[in-house]
């Protein structure tokens, strides 16, 4: 099923993308073109096969809850774009 | 001094025969020299370097030692540095200075490792080529008009240049191994969660490997043993012995079982490089080893799962850079949508920007077990194979790459050209097992590389086979002209 200009639009809104109108054909040429290699994946037959996440099956390691960071509010506020006491500022949210 | 492997520069600087100081300041004359034909570095930190080069040679002078005490390197720009710039390659940590060190930088740099900068790579390591880096294409030294390799393509042109003796990159899809090929150079991509991930700036945390850049097998194993072990905050690390990777070099290749997959040397492989690869097969058969033919039958699904799985996960990675907290953030936001959507459009280049709407379409309610979860299923059809195939043999043998290195600018037209040519390294992160690539060889000027595969853990193995290579073949010695 190939994308069409209203399905890149789409997928690029939920991922938060700004495409601009000139980027609109070739994206979608691309994202096709990528789909239609993916696709190759649907002719194989994994009936009865369990996913694969972790390479080597571990699972999540547990540790002991205490406290082993310390706070570096000051350093990551000193590489952010708009800070205002200790906030991260964004534009306005509610009237 | 710049022809010096890291293994001699660990012996003059042992004897006493230059300081690190010397050494350091000898490399960055010549960076400053050459790196503008390459564009290999996207950072170079001389002052840092000379400050990290002084405190290795205090060190030694009070009785410390160490192969790394002293040896400078260079890390991939994903590699989280405290203080330096951490750019990704991108536009949008153009600005990014890194708030802490990754676990890779912060071991090296207590080792006494003197880090001359930050190397040149594809966008958030998504490329085969080098050419998606916001600071512009890498050049290869072997020959200029051509690609590197990716997606550590900075990392690969300055060592192959001579320009170090050593740096690290990382590996989600071959992006150690066919760089590595294409310049002449060994490379290893270690097991999933032999080398934290933490500090590296994720693009698909499944695949994800850091790994070494050198031009020996002995340089590799002296680098990865700084590298290596268990780190408490990487969720993914595994906790299993780091055993001495120099002290495996040495083994015989008497009666070493090498599997070559059919499936590996059909259609789409420059016959030139099959030759090639052959040829490397003998030599081993000369050291002892056996051959036989081995089937990897599920290897040709394994590119397609990569562009769903890679691609899902980079979708969620990427969603961290949203323009608030820190990065690239676009002029005169509109309202929190539009900071979103124009941040992340302006900082992105066009290629991430594709693998996140892949991810997030194949994400998307409906379509999860088309896409992710059969993917998942193919990549244990692929492991499956994998471990089928080292019942019967300890290492499995075959060409890196289909084709040599190719033209700047030859793939631009069609993203699924340039994903093509990773076919043969792309397995070996789906199932998590270490790769290395050593070279074998020139066609028409241009390196080509033999990659091996091990079982879990196998890393010393790859290395005791490339070192054994190494000492009965010249061609890892050759030196592209002009550097």
């Amino acid at each position: 099923m190939a994308l069409d200009r209203s399905d890149v639009e789409k997928i690029a809104h939920l991922a938060r993308l700004g495409l601009t109108e000139a980027d609109l054909p070739r994206t979608t040429d691309a994202l096709n073109s990528i789909l239609g290699l993916v696709d190759q994946m649907q002719a194989v037959d994994t009936s009865g096969i369990e996913p694969l996440a972790h390479p080597l099956e571990a699972s999540q390691r547990l540790r002991a809850d205490q406290v082993t960071e310390s706070n570096h509010r000051e350093a990551y506020q000193a590489i952010a774009p708009a800070v205002e006491n200790g906030l991260y500022l964004v534009p306005k949210v509610i009237d | 001094m710049h022809q010096m492997t890291l293994a001699e520069i660990a012996r003059g600087l042992a004897d006493k025969k230059f300081s690190s100081e010397e050494l350091t300041r000898s490399l960055l004359a010549r960076i400053a020299q050459l790196d503008p034909q390459l564009n290999s570095f996207i950072t170079v930190t001389p002052e840092l370097a000379i400050a990290q080069a002084q405190a290795a040679d205090a060190r030694r002078a009070t009785g410390e030692t160490g192969a790394l005490l002293g040896a400078p390197l260079a890390h991939k720009d994903l590699f989280c540095t405290q203080g330096v710039r951490t750019s990704c390659a991108s536009r949008m940590l153009d600005n990014f200075t890194a708030p802490y060190d990754a676990t890779v930088v912060s071991r090296l740099a207590q080792a006494g490792a003197v880090s001359l900068g930050k190397t040149n790579m594809d966008e958030f390591a998504m490329g085969s080529g080098n050419e998606s880096s916001f600071y512009g294409a890498v050049k290869n030294p072997w020959n200029l008009a051509h690609v590197p390799g990716g997606s550590s393509g900075g990392s690969a042109a300055a060592v192959a240049a001579r320009l170090l003796p050593v740096a690290t990159g990382t590996d989600t899809g071959g992006s150690i191994r066919q760089p590595a090929a294409f310049t002449n150079l060994t490379g290893l991509k270690p097991t999933y969660g032999r080398v934290s991930r933490w500090g590296m700036i994720a693009y698909a945390s499944s695949l994800d490997q850091a790994g070494t850049f050198a031009r020996t097998a002995e340089d590799c194993a002296l680098l990865l043993q700084g590298m290596a072990g268990f780190d408490p905050q990487d969720s993914t690390s595994i906790d299993e012995p780091v055993p001495d990777y120099s002290a495996s070099l040495n083994g015989s290749l008497q009666g070493l079982r090498i599997g070559l997959p059919k499936e590996y040397f059909g259609a789409g492989l420059d016959p030139r490089i099959g030759d090639l690869i052959q040829q490397a097969v003998k030599e081993l058969e000369k050291l002892g080893a056996t051959v036989k033919e081995i089937s990897l039958p599920n290897m040709q699904h394994a590119i397609p799962a990569y562009y769903v799985i890679a691609p899902a996960e980079a979708s969620s990675n990427l969603s961290r850079f949203d323009g608030v907290r820190f990065g690239y953030r676009c002029e005169n936001p509109a309202d929190l949508t539009d900071l979103y959507k124009r941040s992340r459009g302006e900082g992105f280049g066009i290629e991430v920007q594709r693998r996140i709407m892949v991810g997030a379409y194949a994400l998307s309610a409906g379509y999860y077990d088309a896409y992710y979860l059969q993917a998942q299923k193919i990549r244990r059809l692929i492991k499956n194979d994998f471990m089928a195939a080292f019942h019967d043999v300890d290492v499995i043998l075959g060409p890196t790459t289909p084709n040599p290195a190719w033209k700047i600018g030859a793939k631009n037209a069609d993203p699924v050209a340039e994903y093509l040519e990773d076919v043969y390294t792309i397995t070996a992160n789906l199932a998590g097992l270490p790769g290395l690539s050593m070279p074998a060889g020139f066609v028409d000027g241009l390196p080509v590389g033999v990659q091996l595969l091990a079982p879990y853990f196998q890393e010393g193995r790859l290395l005791n086979v490339a070192h054994q290579y190494q000492q009965a073949t010249d061609w890892h010695t050759r030196s592209p002209e002009g550097f």
